[in-house]
């Protein structure tokens, strides 16, 4: 098929940003949305103009490197993928595509496609983790049980891969599906809660300072997550935050 | 007597671990503060080895070239890790997991070091979970295991299919808190481009910023590489995109032995390929292989509708198919090692029964796992006589919950239902178990100069067992360099801080400049990529799956013609100074081009068939194990350790003998 991109170039940070058009021709159903954007940059090497910066790095939909916003949805059209995992059969001979960076204070750009998620990790280093040192002489692993049922919603809410989707999604630029997913996974299991109330105060404070926004239920971010993450886990950070106040 | 030191300590294998860690010296917490460590890439082994050292109290640096420590590629491992814990009572015990290990490497690893890996394997279990790890867990709360290619034991243990994912964030999580602390500063979207030596001692790295260009020199104590494998030397493999060579390579040049680079794994389930612009291959675990049947056409003219779109997989009935696997090997079937399997795969496909466009796929089928789950389901059901749309739908449900992820990772990827037609699979290279030589301390043959996990050669021998990848990177980075390291730190207590404005770090940002330059200012004619793909297609039909002497004299002249046409026509747009994905790819090629050259050469050296090394000149000509890989003891029982010399292909080869006083060597049979 043939296509018409039109893609957001930015040459740094401070630079200001245009959208460009692009066409690309004989792109096949079975390549991915990634692969596509190879065989353009490939083009433009080859005509000595500069590629396209973008993120991306496993190519399987878990590292959570690649992003892109492409025809106004994190990741694209499909769902529960990520962008690696978009395939080009989603689109149709002769379609115009519009691919743009994640959009958010939080993320600035650093040079076309390529934004900077080290927010994200700051809000871990504030609480994303129990205190446990690394020394192997814990307690043996089946020293305590935990339902069956609590483990599996603690693996679904750590399933996220941090890719920044749900900001990106949101009209608020919250990050409150991302910090929820981390909080719920460590509130579930025993092992997480005696440092619950500091956790949890810790990283919304962290939140707050990167500059996202706050949560309005409008539920996009969990329609955009490339791993399903459920609004459940907002509602549980909201009720660990309230509780760790009163308690605090 | 070789040039090299395995430091393996004396005394009974069961004890050695132990006595070691009671009589290393041991540095204390006020000196710790004074003493930097350096840690290049931050997977598993990484991430828990920078983790841990922080925790001990030295001041840790950590470079990867990803936005967050936690996108390095062991979040891609899928199926699980295994630990000798015996949960399950059935026989297991570290002995076993350290025979099976032995076994499955075919004989190639060294005794000592499996043995300490089996040893602390149970205790990465205790770690994981203390850390929070989701692992899978059964109705009694307790954790769940599942099985392996390779061995008779249950001893894997997982979180659905994204065990890598969870055990590195686990780790990231350990790294979180110590960065919360200030005892580790992470350097991310950086690059490592060179090691710097002083006086024979590794003191520091040259490191470039990949977000300004910017080249920067940073000091250390002791430098730790852990920067994975040099899968991408294939171009295309389950490797991520940036994963590459350049740290181990770059130490090699500087002194550190490279080991056994022609051990490749190739593993069996991978999606095949579609066409020329793919960029990656993508793996489905091995835990498939508990509850799939591998099967090509028994007949040709079925092979042939099946290509045509005549006739589909499931039109075939039992008398049609050929279960290569389970006829060739009864004992062990659909869970023979992952060598064994790719070879049976390239075999079938070899003679014609490959069963897509491209000749290059088999089966792996469902169809009785769903069957036999689904008939289970309506007994504990109390459903009698129930249908075969409710036996398939009851079936279906329970392969969902083991697998859901990985089906519906395959749906998006090749657009076909696996619950209603088999999976196509193939081969695709995937680990390496070949790397940086390293003593029994983890030590390079540079004095202060570490690597651990994949990066180095250590434990795998010559095939790695499914779900010990991430067992070897925990245990060397949890619980085997922070004794080692902190045996040869001890005596650095006097050394001070390690200045950056010497001679050894001018020279080294210079060469690191130079080679920037060049690419910049060269201004070919062709991608980094036309390159690399070239470089890819002579590994994998000269030096994959078999490999015979003709071909791999071949490759090593065709690789060292094609690193010169790189340095005459490569073409890097953009500028040194911003972000620069085509200059950071040159620099990986180039040493990619270098390293597959070593890797023809020791395949050619090694004359004899050994786990993920078949040479097709030796075979078992006759008996039972007829057409299957011919080991040779007597000439081969060694380690290939390669000195660099100036050009790969005048690399020197040292040999370490293995020893093996607690294993007899036998002929792998999984028949």
């Amino acid at each position: 098929m043939n296509l018409t991109l039109k893609i957001w170039r930015q040459s740094n940070a401070q630079a200001k940003g245009k959208m460009v058009d692009y066409k690309v021709t004989e792109i096949s159903e079975h390549m991915s949305f990634l692969e596509m954007m190879d065989v353009l940059n490939e083009q433009l090497i080859n005509k000595g103009e500069e590629p396209v910066a973008f993120d991306h790095d496993c190519r399987e939909g878990i590292c959570g490197m690649c992003s892109m916003f492409i025809n106004g949805e994190a990741h694209g059209p499909d769902r529960g993928v990520t962008t690696c995992q978009l395939h080009m059969r989603m689109f149709k001979d002769g379609d115009t595509i519009t691919i743009e960076p994640f959009r958010a204070k939080a993320f600035p750009v650093i040079k076309d496609l390529v934004v900077d998620r080290s927010s994200f990790d700051r809000i871990q280093h504030a609480g994303g983790y129990i205190s446990v040192n690394t020394s192997g002489n814990t307690q043996d692993a089946n020293a305590i049980p935990i339902s069956k049922h609590a483990a599996d919603e603690a693996m679904d809410a750590a399933t996220c891969i941090g890719c920044g989707a749900c900001v990106a999604s949101c009209k608020n630029a919250s990050a409150m599906l991302f910090v929820g997913a981390k909080v719920s996974q460590y509130a579930l299991l025993p092992q997480g809660k005696v440092e619950a109330i500091d956790r949890v105060q810790n990283m919304v404070a962290q939140m707050d300072l990167e500059g996202f926004g706050n949560c309005t239920n409008t539920g996009a971010c969990e329609v955009e997550c490339p791993k399903g993450i459920s609004l459940e886990n907002i509602a549980r950070m909201n009720r660990e935050f309230l509780s760790a106040n009163i308690k605090g | 007597m070789s040039v090299l030191d395995s430091k393996v300590p004396k005394g009974p294998l069961k004890t050695k671990w132990t006595d070691y860690k009671n009589h290393i010296d041991l540095v204390n917490p006020a000196n710790k503060r004074n003493i930097d460590v350096i840690v290049v890439g931050t997977g598993l082994a990484g991430g828990s080895a920078a983790a841990t050292l922080a925790e001990l109290g030295y001041n840790v640096k950590t470079f990867c070239y990803q936005d967050s420590p936690r996108r390095a590629h062991s979040i891609a491992a899928q199926g699980g890790i295994n630990a000798a814990k015996n949960y399950q009572g059935d026989g297991d015990s570290t002995y076993r997991l350290f025979y099976d290990t032995v076994k499955g490497g075919d004989y190639r690893s060294r005794e000592a070091n499996v043995y300490r890996l089996a040893e602390v394997s149970a205790n990465i279990i205790d770690q994981c979970v203390a850390q929070g790890v989701p692992f899978a867990r059964d109705y009694g709360g307790l954790l769940d295991n599942r099985s392996f290619g390779g061995v008779l034991v249950s001893r894997t243990f997982y979180a659905k299919g994204q065990t890598g994912q969870q055990l590195l964030l686990g780790a990231y999580s350990a790294m979180n808190r110590q960065i919360a602390r200030g005892k580790i500063t992470p350097f991310n979207r950086h690059e490592m481009l060179d090691v710097v030596k002083v006086n024979g001692k590794a003191r520091g790295i040259i490191a470039r910023n990949l977000v300004t260009g910017e080249i920067e020199r940073h000091s250390a104590h002791a430098v730790v590489i852990a920067s994975g494998g040099y899968g991408n030397v294939y171009f295309l493999s389950t490797n991520a995109m940036g994963s590459n060579a350049t740290a181990a390579w770059k130490i090699h040049k500087k002194g550190a032995y490279f080991a056994n680079p022609c051990y490749t794994q190739i593993h069996p389930t991978c999606i095949p390929r579609s066409g020329d612009y793919q960029s990656k291959l993508t793996l489905m675990s091995e835990s498939l292989r508990n509850d799939g049947r591998i099967w090509v056409p028994k007949n040709m003219e079925d092979v042939m509708a099946i290509r045509e779109g005549k006739k589909k997989p499931t039109d075939l009935s039992e008398d049609e198919r050929d279960y290569y696997l389970e006829r060739r090997y009864p004992a062990f079937g659909n869970l023979v090692p992952r060598d064994v399997a790719s070879r049976a795969a390239k075999e079938r496909c070899d003679a014609g029964y490959g069963v897509n466009a491209t000749g290059e796929a088999v089966y792996l089928d469902f169809a009785s796992a769903i069957q036999r789950y689904g008939v289970e389901q309506a007994k504990i059901h109390n459903i009698e006589n129930a249908s075969k749309d409710k036996i398939y739908e009851l079936g279906a449900a329970i392969v969902k919950a083991k697998y859901g992820n990985l089906f519906q990772m395959y749906e998006k990827i090749v657009d076909q239902d696996p619950y209603k037609t088999p999976m196509m699979i193939y081969p695709a290279v995937h680990y390496t178990m070949g790397g940086v030589w390293v003593d029994y301390n983890l030590m390079t043959t540079v004095e202060g100069l570490y690597c651990i996990g994949e990066a180095n050669f250590s434990d795998h021998g010559a095939n790695r067992l499914g779900a010990s990848a991430l067992m070897q990177g925990l245990a060397d980075g949890y619980f085997v360099l922070p004794y080692t390291i902190g045996d040869y730190l001890s005596h650095e207590i006097r050394t001070g801080k390690i200045a950056t404005d010497t001679p050894e770090f001018d020279e080294a940002e210079k060469s690191v400049n130079d080679q920037i330059n060049f690419f910049i200012n060269n201004k070919g004619s062709h991608s980094v990529d036309y390159y690399h793909k070239k470089l890819g297609k002579i590994m994998w039909d000269k030096c994959g799956m078999s490999r015979n002497a003709e071909g791999l004299k071949e490759a090593m002249a065709e690789i060292k013609a094609l690193r010169e046409d790189f340095y005459k026509n490569v073409s890097v747009p953009g500028t040194a100074t911003e972000l620069n994905a085509e200059l950071e790819k040159a620099g990986r090629v180039a040493d990619f081009l270098e390293l597959g050259e070593l890797f023809a050469k020791d395949a050619l050296a090694r004359e004899e068939s050994c786990g993920g090394h078949f040479r097709e000149e030796s075979v078992e000509l006759d008996g039972e194990q007829e057409g299957e890989a011919k080991r040779n003891d007597v000439d081969f029982a060694f380690v290939s350790a390669w000195e660099y010399k100036g050009e790969p292909g005048d690399a020197v080869l040292h040999k370490e003998e293995l020893e093996f006083n607690e294993i007899e060597l036998k002929q792998r049979s999984y028949k």
